[in-house]
């Protein structure tokens, strides 16, 4: 791959991680456990979609071949979408999505930091404006993971359970593909077992914290780097992409 | 937005005397006339605070449910400035709800009985809201016509003779103006668009246009606490009134879109430059009012399992809560 492609493939994933959080977020909206929480949820889903935007502009910039961030978002096949399949999961409860947010906003923003000190400035200037968001989402929800863990018998239950099931989708973030290895060399980029490490740390104290346990290791779900996604994508893109499907040019 | 019809459903909590002498009454009436504001800590009539907290509280209870007809098209919008303008939009109007809760409970009454009323069907909202968002084009009605409707109403508002009322109401007044032009320019982009999409607009005004209307609440005649809301300077105009002058707003912005008004009987009068329109159909306005709306019970089922399905994180909260607390007391 030629340096520009690389860094549209990575801007597009990217992209694809926080556009997916996104839309997933604002399928809670008007769901909330109480106003305060709506607000939160809808601010932070707007962090996410503006963040894709901007990964995707600027996806399409390097690719240079025309396409707009809706031409990302919108019209491609499910198996070119490379976000994590931890982002794709349904919702489920409060505390289902509050586990998710912890652990892919932990993973996220220790990659943006190193992003921030990538030697591509186009990447660099999103990631840090990125992380100004993320770093206050992150004590937003690991907050929220302490109340529920150390809160009542009923909540403590509840969030462990939603740690365990989701824990087997954090493997695939820190298994580096051939993009992860072409933008760490070309471009200064992450380096994923380093992450991991950070990763692993931060999450284990804010679960103490939370009087929780990490989950034993297990096995661990991949594939959506490489486009193979949970059976819960193809619904989550039919529903997104339904109306540039349906009136296919038009501008609105 | 949302203040329709909000001084006239009340039911069975309507302004009762609270046996205040004639001399507290008159002092009160001419701090009124003299346009002072009534604040929080004041002496106040119990019917003038219970006639605003059943206003400023069916307003908030109209802005969280008015979430649910435009959320419904949040996973749906056609780009991604769309989706981010609207889950702005939204946004806003939850901050709305938490704003006017807080006015509302500067006279005594807490957050979670307003909201228990709510949910009990006690405590009503804007019957707009009962209305299905079908097609991506209500997004562009609703913002246009039915936050163009809720200006109108606010406006006037904003000099409430309640401090806390009137000043909530200028921060919302500024959103909602955003909201409303926003909304025109989701029409506009419509109608410049293909002939689905212009067939899409006319057919969002077509189902908009007359609940839009009916969100001032009912002609003048069958307005029941009107009368003493102007006293008090809580209103400043009446429903016809703001009526009028929404329609006479309106009706060149549809024109410049070239979209038509679903009224056949719509027209200008040459004397007074105010456009004449059809009767409203109230029995259809008095049915949604009363619980028969196209969406009444979806709307208060997601609601109710909102509230229900958060009742375990709220207690995990205050128990945390709690439990900091005695951790910090012991130490
Ligand atoms: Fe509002
Ligand atoms: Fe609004």
């Amino acid at each position: 791959m030629t340096d520009k492609n690389v860094l549209a493939a990575y801007a597009t994933r990217l992209g694809d991680n926080a556009l997916i959080i996104g839309q997933r977020m604002i399928e809670l909206v008007a769901a909330g456990p109480e106003l305060e929480e709506e607000l939160a949820n809808a601010n932070f889903a707007l962090d996410y979609i503006g963040q894709a935007r901007m990964f995707f502009s600027y996806a399409g910039e390097c690719e240079g071949a025309g396409r707009s961030e809706d031409d990302f978002a919108f019209l491609r096949p499910e198996h070119e979408y490379q976000n994590l399949l931890l982002v794709e999961q349904p919702n489920g409860h409060f505390g289902d999505a509050i586990v998710r947010q912890v652990l892919f906003d932990s993973w996220y923003l220790a990659l943006l930091e190193v992003l921030t000190r990538c030697s591509d400035e186009g990447i660099s200037d999103i990631a840090a404006r990125a992380c100004k968001e993320v770093r206050y989402h992150l004590r937003h929800s690991s907050q929220w993971l302490v109340r529920l863990g150390d809160g009542t018998d009923e909540s403590h239950a509840r969030v462990q359970q939603s740690l365990n099931d989701l824990w087997k989708f954090t493997g695939e973030m820190f298994v580096p593909d051939d993009l992860d290895d072409e933008m760490r060399s070309a471009f200064n980029g992450p380096h994923l077992e380093v992450l991991e490490t950070q990763w692993r740390a931060d999450v284990a104290a804010i679960v103490a914290e939370a009087t929780l346990d990490l989950p034993d290791d297990q096995w661990m779900a991949s594939g959506g780097k490489q486009g193979r996604h949970t059976e819960h994508f193809g619904f989550l893109l039919a529903e997104m992409q339904i109306m540039q499907r349906t009136f296919p040019g038009a501008t609105w | 937005m949302y203040t329709q019809g909000l001084d006239q459903s009340g039911r069975g909590d309507s302004a009762k005397s609270g046996g205040e002498s004639k001399e507290q009454l008159d002092a009160f009436q001419a701090r009124i006339d003299a346009e002072e504001k009534i604040e929080a800590k004041d002496w106040m009539p119990e019917a003038y605070r219970r006639t605003l907290i059943r206003q400023i509280s069916q307003h908030a209870h109209s802005e969280i449910i008015g979430m649910q007809p435009e959320g419904n098209w949040l996973t749906r919008a056609p780009s991604l400035k769309r989706k981010a303008i609207l889950l702005a939009k939204i946004q806003d109007e939850a901050g709305h709800g938490l704003y006017l809760y807080g006015a509302a409970e500067t006279l005594g009454v807490s957050r979670d009985q307003m909201v228990a009323d709510l949910l009990s069907g006690k405590a009503k909202y804007s019957s707009i809201f009962n209305y299905p968002t079908l097609t991506w084009a209500d997004i562009g009605a609703i913002g246009w016509l039915v936050d163009g409707a809720a200006i109108m109403n606010q406006i006037p508002l904003c000099r409430c003779s309640y401090g806390p009322y009137s000043r909530a109401m200028i921060r919302v007044c500024k959103e909602e103006s955003f909201h409303q032009r926003q909304g025109f320019e989701i029409m506009l982009t419509l109608c410049r668009g293909t002939e689905e999409q212009k067939a899409m607009a006319q057919d969002a005004l077509n189902r908009f246009w007359w609940p839009s209307l009916m969100m001032f609440g009912p002609n003048d005649s069958a307005s029941k606490h009107s009368a003493q809301s102007m006293a008090w300077k809580i209103k400043r105009f009446s429903n016809d009134e703001l009526r009028q002058k929404f329609i006479d707003v309106t009706v060149p912005q549809a024109d410049f879109l070239g979209l038509t008004i679903p009224d056949d009987k719509l027209r200008q009068n040459e004397e007074t430059g105010h456009y004449e329109h059809s009767e409203i159909d109230w029995q259809e306005f008095f049915e949604v009012i009363s619980g028969n709306g196209p969406c009444n019970k979806e709307r208060m089922a997601k609601r109710r399992k909102a509230h229900d399905d958060g009742a375990w994180v709220r207690e995990a909260a205050r128990a945390h809560a709690a439990k900091k607390a005695d951790a910090s007391a012991a130490a």
